[in-house]
C-alpha cells in the first residue's frame, strides 16, 4: 500500500502526467486492497498467527506448567508429539507432568490408537450419510406423489429438525436414550407391555453398555450401543435436508420425460431407474459430500451425547483433540493432534471435491 | 464446520416452498387404499419428527414436582410454568440468572455478528468486484480455513488468548477469562464463514448497474455505498443471523475460556443440567431450559426462511 510515495520525484517533474495516469491507473487496485484490509488484520490476528503458532506448538511439550503468565517456555520435543500419536498400537497418549509442589498429575489418555479413532471416524461418516440420503430420496418421492393430501403440512414439519440448534438436540436425545427414565426406554416398554414383555427387558443402557450388539457388522471394530444411538439421532437431524435437496431436484425433471416412458411401457421401478435416479445425481452428490465433511466433524452430536464413551469407543477425531485441551491439558499433544486433524480433513476435502467435480460433468 | 452446517440447512426452505408450489396444480386423483397407505408412512414420519420435540415440551410442563419421569407420556397431565420459573430464577447451581447468561450470550452472539458481517462484506466486495494480483491465493486460503471445525484452534487459542492483560481504567481482566476472548475465538472461525458466504452471494448480483454507475462517474466507494451494500442486504441479515446462529449455541471455547460463572453462557448451564455435572437437575427444568435456548433461533431461523433463501442458496451450495 505504499503506493502513494511510489513516483519518483524526478520522474514526476519530468512527465507529470504518467504519474497522475499511473496513480489514476491503479486507483482499481489500491480499492480492492483497502476493502481487504479491515478482513485482512483481523484473521492475521486472529485466525492465521493462531495456526502458525499451533504448528510451533506442536513440536513443543506445552502444557498446563506453562500457561501461568510469569511460567517457563515450553521446551522443544521435536517430533515427539507426532510419534506419541501416530504408532499403529494400542497406547497411552500423554504423559505424566511433574508439577513441583504439587507432585505428579496424570495427563494421559489410556486405550488409545490413533488409526482405531480414524477408523471409527471414517465408519461413522459412511454409515451415516448413505442412510440420510436414501431416506431423504424416499421421502421426498412420497411427498412428491400427485393427490397426496397435506403436503404442505408435512413438509413444514418435516423441516423442524433442521432449524433446531444441534446443541438442544444433542442434550435432549441423551436426556431421550437414559437408561432408567429415558423416553426410548419408557416408549419401547409401554409399547412391549402391549404384548406382555416385562419392562425390564427395555432397561436398554444405550449409553453404557460395552457389548456390540452388531459385531458381525464389523468385526474388526466394536460398534457399542451408544454408537447407533447417536447414530439414530443424527439420522432424525440428517434426512430432512437431503428430503428438500431431493425434492428440488424432482421438481425440476420434466414430466414429459415420464409420459413418455409410460407410454414406451416402462413400469415405476424402471422410471425410477433411468429417469428419476440419474436426474437426482446431480444434485444429491454435492449434498452427500457436503454431509460427509459435516458428519465426520460432527463434536456436538458426539460429545453431547456419549462424550466418546463408553471406554473411548466412540470418540471422533475432534472430540479426541477436544479432550486433549480440555480434559488432559496438553496444549502440544493437542496442537500436534489438530495438525494432523487439518491433513487428513485435505485429504478427504479434496477427494469429495474429486467426486464432485467428476458428477459436474455428467451431462443431464 | 458448523457455519457451513447452518448455509447448508438454510437452503432447505426454499426448495420445499418450490416444492408446494410446483406441483400442486397439476395434482391428480389417488386411489383412496393407496392415498391411505401413504398417509400411514406420512404420519409415522410425522410422529417420530415430533417425538423428541413433544417429549421436551411435555416434560417442560409436567406439573408434578419430580426429578425424574416416571412414565412415557407425550402429553402431560395438566400444565404448570414452574419449570420455566425456576429457569429463569437460577437454572443451574452457579448464582446467574437465565436473563444474565441469555445477555452473555446475547452479547457475545451480537457482537460476532455484526462484526463478521461488517468485515465481511467489505472483503467479500473486493474477492467480488475486483481482479489483481493475489485475489485467487487469498480467497483460496479462506476457504482452507473453512474447511476445518472450530475445535481445531482451541489449543493456540487459550494459550494466546491467556497471555493478554487488558487494563483498562478501572477494568482488569484476563482476555481468555472473558467474553471478550471468547467472541475473538468464535470470530476466528465466522469472519472466513462470512466472507466466503457473501462473496458468494455478491458473484450472483448482476454487474450491469455498476457497468451504469462507472459510466457515470461513479467511485468504487460509491458503487459500495449506493449500489452493493442496498443489494446485499438481505445476504447480509442471513449471513449475520448464521454467525449468531453459530455464536448462539457455542461451547467449546466458552467452556475451555471462562471460569468466572458471572461470565457464563446459555450453552454452558444448559450442559450443565444435563452432562456429567447435572446432580440431581429436574429434567422440567432442563426441558424448560432446552426450550427457551432453542426457541429465539429457531422462531427467526423459520421467520427468515424466505431472505435465507435469496441470499444464501446461490452461494452455499454450488
Amino acid at each position: 500500500m505504499a503506493t502513494v510515495s511510489e513516483p519518483l520525484p524526478s520522474q514526476s517533474g519530468k512527465k507529470p502526467s504518467s504519474a497522475k495516469e499511473w496513480w489514476r491507473r491503479t486507483s482499481s487496485n489500491r480499492a480492492a486492497y483497502m476493502y481487504l484490509i479491515p478482513a485482512a488484520i483481523v484473521m492475521g490476528l486472529i485466525t492465521f498467527y493462531p495456526m502458525l503458532y499451533q504448528v510451533w506448538m506442536s513440536f513443543t511439550d506445552y502444557n498446563v506448567k506453562n500457561i501461568r503468565q510469569d511460567s517457563p517456555p515450553p521446551n522443544p520435543v521435536g517430533f515427539q508429539n507426532y510419534l506419541d500419536i501416530l504408532p499403529d498400537k494400542i497406547t497411552v497418549l500423554g504423559r505424566e507432568i511433574d508439577i513441583p509442589g504439587t507432585g505428579k498429575l496424570a495427563a494421559k489418555i489410556p486405550n488409545f490408537s490413533f488409526t482405531r479413532v480414524l477408523a471409527f471416524n471414517l465408519v461413522w461418516t459412511f454409515l451415516n450419510v448413505p442412510i440420510h440420503v436414501a431416506l431423504g430420496i424416499m421421502i421426498a418421492l412420497l411427498l412428491n406423489t400427485p393427490g397426496l393430501w397435506g403436503k404442505k403440512i408435512y413438509r413444514a414439519i418435516y423441516v423442524l429438525p433442521m432449524v433446531i440448534p444441534w446443541l438442544v438436540i444433542a442434550t435432549i436425545w441423551r436426556n431421550m436414550f437414559d437408561q432408567d427414565y429415558g423416553s426410548i426406554n419408557l416408549f419401547l416398554s409401554t409399547i412391549g407391555g402391549l404384548f406382555g414383555i416385562p419392562a425390564e427387558v427395555f432397561r436398554i443402557r444405550w449409553m453404557e453398555s460395552i457389548t456390540p450388539p452388531f459385531q458381525w457388522l464389523f468385526p474388526g471394530m466394536p460398534l457399542p450401543l451408544s454408537f447407533f444411538a447417536m447414530m439414530i439421532t443424527n439420522m432424525w437431524v440428517g434426512w430432512p435436508f437431503m428430503c428438500i435437496v431431493a425434492t428440488g431436484a424432482l421438481q425440476s425433471i420434466p414430466k414429459d420425460l415420464y409420459e413418455a416412458a409410460s407410454i414406451d411401457g416402462a413400469n415405476g421401478w424402471q422410471q425410477f431407474r433411468s429417469i428419476t435416479g440419474p436426474l437426482l445425481r446431480p444434485a444429491m452428490i454435492p449434498a452427500a459430500m457436503v454431509g460427509i465433511i459435516i458428519t465426520f466433524n460432527l463434536f456436538n452430536c458426539i460429545f453431547f451425547m456419549s462424550g466418546g464413551g463408553p471406554l473411548r469407543q466412540t470418540q471422533i477425531l475432534v472430540t479426541t483433540a477436544y479432550d486433549l485441551v480440555n480434559a488432559q491439558r496438553l496444549y502440544g499433544s493437542a496442537a500436534a493432534f489438530c495438525v494432523i486433524i487439518f491433513l487428513v480433513l485435505l485429504g478427504l476435502t479434496l477427494f469429495t471435491n474429486r467426486i464432485t467435480r467428476a458428477t459436474e460433468r455428467y451431462d443431464v | 464446520m458448523s457455519e457451513a452446517t447452518s448455509s447448508i440447512r438454510s437452503v432447505a426452505p426454499q426448495a420445499s416452498q418450490k416444492a408446494s408450489k410446483g406441483w400442486s396444480e397439476q395434482d391428480k386423483r389417488l386411489p383412496l387404499g393407496k392415498q391411505l397407505i401413504l398417509q400411514l408412512v406420512c404420519l409415522f414420519i410425522t410422529f417420530t419428527v415430533l417425538f423428541p420435540i413433544m417429549w421436551i415440551v411435555s416434560l417442560s410442563l409436567d406439573p408434578r414436582d419430580i426429578a425424574r419421569p416416571t412414565e412415557f407420556r407425550l402429553i402431560p397431565p395438566g400444565a404448570s410454568l414452574d419449570a420455566y420459573r425456576r429457569v429463569l430464577t437460577q437454572p443451574t447451581a452457579n448464582p446467574v440468572t437465565f436473563v444474565e447468561l441469555a445477555l452473555n450470550q446475547f452479547k457475545l452472539a451480537g457482537g460476532v455478528a455484526l462484526l463478521a458481517i461488517l468485515v465481511g462484506i467489505l472483503a467479500s466486495y473486493s474477492f467480488s468486484r475486483f481482479e489483481y494480483r493475489g485475489r485467487r491465493a487469498l480467497m483460496f486460503t479462506v476457504v482452507t480455513v473453512l474447511m476445518l471445525p472450530a475445535i481445531a484452534t482451541v489449543a493456540p487459542l487459550f494459550v494466546l488468548l491467556n497471555r493478554v492483560n487488558i487494563e483498562f481504567g478501572a477494568l482488569s481482566f484476563n482476555l481468555r477469562n472473558s467474553l471478550w476472548g471468547v467472541g475473538i475465538a468464535i470470530m476466528a472461525s465466522t469472519l472466513p464463514f462470512a466472507i466466503w458466504n457473501l462473496k458468494g452471494y455478491l458473484d450472483t448480483v448482476p454487474r450491469e448497474l455498476e457497468e451504469a454507475a462507472r459510466i457515470d462517474g461513479a467511485s468504487p466507494n460509491q458503487m459500495f455505498l449506493r449500489i452493493i451494500l442496498p443489494l446485499a442486504a438481505p445476504a447480509l441479515a442471513v449471513t449475520g443471523f448464521l454467525a449468531f446462529n453459530t455464536a448462539w449455541t457455542e461451547f467449546v471455547m466458552s467452556w475451555q475460556f471462562l471460569t468466572n460463572p458471572k461470565d457464563f453462557t446459555l450453552a454452558m448451564s444448559l450442559w450443565n443440567m444435563v452432562g456429567p455435572f447435572s446432580g440431581d437437575t429436574p429434567w422440567s427444568v432442563f426441558a424448560a431450559m432446552a426450550l427457551m435456548v432453542a426457541l429465539p433461533v429457531t422462531i427467526v431461523y423459520l421467520l427468515l426462511q424466505k431472505w435465507i433463501v435469496g441470499g444464501l442458496t446461490i452461494g452455499s451450495v454450488k
